[in-house]
């Protein structure tokens, strides 16, 4: 078991679902409910990770982290360290590329929402934040645990992605799903038969887990 | 200014959307004025403007002396900034909160002790004590407006809004909210707007009733005066009268005409002024017209006699729905109610000669 690959994955997944969770719940909530111009575009803009193959979102990537391109060089401005083959380039990118695991469900559960009730919320008084914390969010939560535990999921096993633009340095960017394809690269199946069970069952507990809130919540009549 | 106009709610209100709304009215504290017309008059559409809910608007809302809306001054105040209760159409309770939560959280302007004590008496007043801790899925349709009206009061509001809100529920209950709302608003020292598509219910609940077209307000009277007299053949289709006619004025006296209905004279009370050979709408609303048997006697003059054969007899309940077709115009049929007992006592049916009388001061030129 190659444990600095481990923590290097789960390092990964949790600040990718971390930041990506305040997104989710505002691009998702405005999806959901405003009339947005272009809305079409930016559902589609969202979608795309889903659809492209992980190298071409790499490839993207890797061109706007050059030196000399706009990113590149203000990120280096800012940290004095390059974005490519780093854990914070590897942390971008994978922003990039959970978009629409983020967005999607919490989007489909603050749609669900009768918007009478939002409505109501605000004519009792209640001023947009506090309709928020107290109608919205303990409506859309299964949204929001849904699309954390699938972001954080689907962070750990990303692959190519990673190689692209992390490459695959030991400690920092070497996720565990790129340490099994060493392992069988080396022909060392036992060590990648570990790693691979471990990742199975981490992706479905938490898909359990989903199915399960998400099950009890319609079971109460909440909805 | 005087004092009326300074209290209760006064609305100006022209719409800049795609919705068409133009909406001049007031409502005295206290007062309930109902708002009916047919699906997408504008009812809604009304309402959400007063709560600041729609907002391409321009005009004022004052209420309470207070502006809520002024967009020459640009003012907007924003829902919660208004002091409104509303009671949605499916009530819109929040579904993860039980009853006495939801009447807490419409409260926030209440210091925390005192919020508890007043939702419960608030329940108690709806007749809702003992389901506090209740989840909205676990009550009734009844009760569920119950706690939807009760968290409308609870905020203490300066004006009280409610979308059609007995129209989800069964007619039974419909019928006890109705009374139970009669019962509470001698309590009530607000405006209530009460938006239905019920005349029935209009007329059992509210003060006054404004029609609603197309955005625009047609008639705002009592609910007598808009039976009798409504403004326009358009106000009195949407009422669901029938029996409107035309005519051609052939004398105009001080206080009556006499018009050719297709060669029948019928005189209408009337003061307004009309010129000879005007073509004008009339109606004969339901309470102008008395069937009679022409073999048998009755007392006194017959007003306006029309003479006529019975076309239709059909039992509805405790009335029966009777057309008849007079001799002059058979083209022109009049259909209106009687009491069963009545077609019983006369033994009416259907292909007998009858005769009409159509009561000259309940008739109602336009």
């Amino acid at each position: 078991m190659d444990w600095q690959a481990l923590k290097v994955s789960l390092e990964l997944a949790f600040w990718t679902s971390f930041f990506l969770f305040p997104i989710g719940v505002f691009v998702g909530r405005a999806l959901a409910v405003r009339q947005l111009p272009f809305r079409p575009v930016i559902q589609s803009l969202i979608f795309l990770p889903l659809v492209l193959p992980p190298t071409v979102l790499g490839y993207y990537f890797l061109v706007a982290i050059a030196p000399d391109a706009l990113l590149g060089s203000g990120w280096f401005w800012l940290t004095g360290r390059p974005l490519a083959f780093t854990f914070e380039g590897l942390l971008m990118v994978s922003l990039i590329a959970n978009l629409p695991f983020a967005i999607q469900p919490v989007q489909n559960s603050f749609a669900a929402i009768d918007s009478d009730v939002r409505d109501a919320a605000r004519v009792c008084g209640l001023n947009f934040w506090q309709a928020l914390w107290k109608v919205e969010l303990p409506l859309a939560w299964p949204g929001l645990l849904s699309a954390f535990l699938l972001t954080f999921t689907h962070t750990l096993g990303e692959f190519g992605v990673v190689l692209m633009v992390g490459g695959n340095l030991e400690g920092e960017t070497r996720t565990l799903s790129i340490a099994i394809y060493d392992e069988v690269q080396a022909l060392n199946m036992t060590a990648a038969g570990q790693m691979s069970l471990l990742l199975l069952v981490l992706a479905f507990v938490s898909l359990l887990l989903v199915q399960w809130k998400t099950q009890r919540f319609a079971d109460k009549g909440q909805r | 200014m005087s004092d009326q106009t300074l209290l209760g709610l006064e609305a100006s209100l022209r719409s800049k959307g795609q919705i068409p709304l133009e909406i001049d009215l007031h409502c005295a504290p206290g007062e309930i004025l109902a708002l009916i017309g047919p699906s997408g008059s504008g009812k809604t559409t009304f309402l959400r403007s007063l709560a600041g809910l729609y907002n391409e608007l321009e005009g004022y809302v004052r209420c309470q002396g207070r502006f809520w809306l002024n967009s020459q001054e640009r003012i907007c105040l924003k829902p919660e900034q208004r002091r409104v209760g509303m009671v949605f159409q499916q009530y819109a309770l929040f579904p993860h909160l039980n009853a006495l939560d939801n009447l807490l959280l419409a409260m926030t302007h209440l210091p925390k002790s005192d919020r508890q004590f007043r939702a419960l008496a608030m329940l108690e007043r709806v007749n809702l004590a003992g389901l506090e801790n209740r989840l909205p899925h676990q009550l009734s349709g009844g009760q569920r407006q119950r706690v939807a009206l009760a968290r409308a009061l609870a905020s203490e509001p300066d004006l009280l809004l409610l979308d059609e809100p007995f129209s989800a529920v069964d007619q039974v209950t419909r019928f006890r909210l109705r009374r139970e709302l009669a019962r509470l608003r001698k309590q009530i020292d607000i405006p209530i707007l009460l938006v239905t598509h019920d005349l029935d219910e209009a007329m059992q609940l509210s003060d006054r009733i404004c029609v609603l077209h197309h955005g625009e307000l047609l008639q705002v009277v009592s609910p007598r005066e808009l039976m009798q007299r409504p403004v326009s053949p358009d106000v009195a289709r949407l009422l669901g009268l029938q029996n409107i006619f035309s005519g051609r004025v052939m004398e105009v006296e001080q206080d009556s005409l006499l018009l050719d209905w297709d060669g029948c004279s019928i005189r209408i009370a009337q003061s307004a002024s009309y010129e000879l050979g005007q073509q004008v709408s009339w109606i004969a609303p339901p309470q102008s017209i008395l069937l009679q048997r022409p073999d048998r006697p009755v007392q006194g003059d017959s007003e306006n006699p029309v003479a006529g054969t019975l076309t239709e007899l059909v039992v509805m309940g405790p009335h029966a729905s009777v057309r008849v077709t007079p001799n002059h115009a058979p083209e022109l049929p009049l259909s209106f109610f009687i009491p069963l007992h009545y077609v019983e006592r006369q033994q009416l049916h259907e292909g007998m000669a009858v005769s009409l009388s159509l009561k000259v001061h309940s008739l109602h030129v336009f």
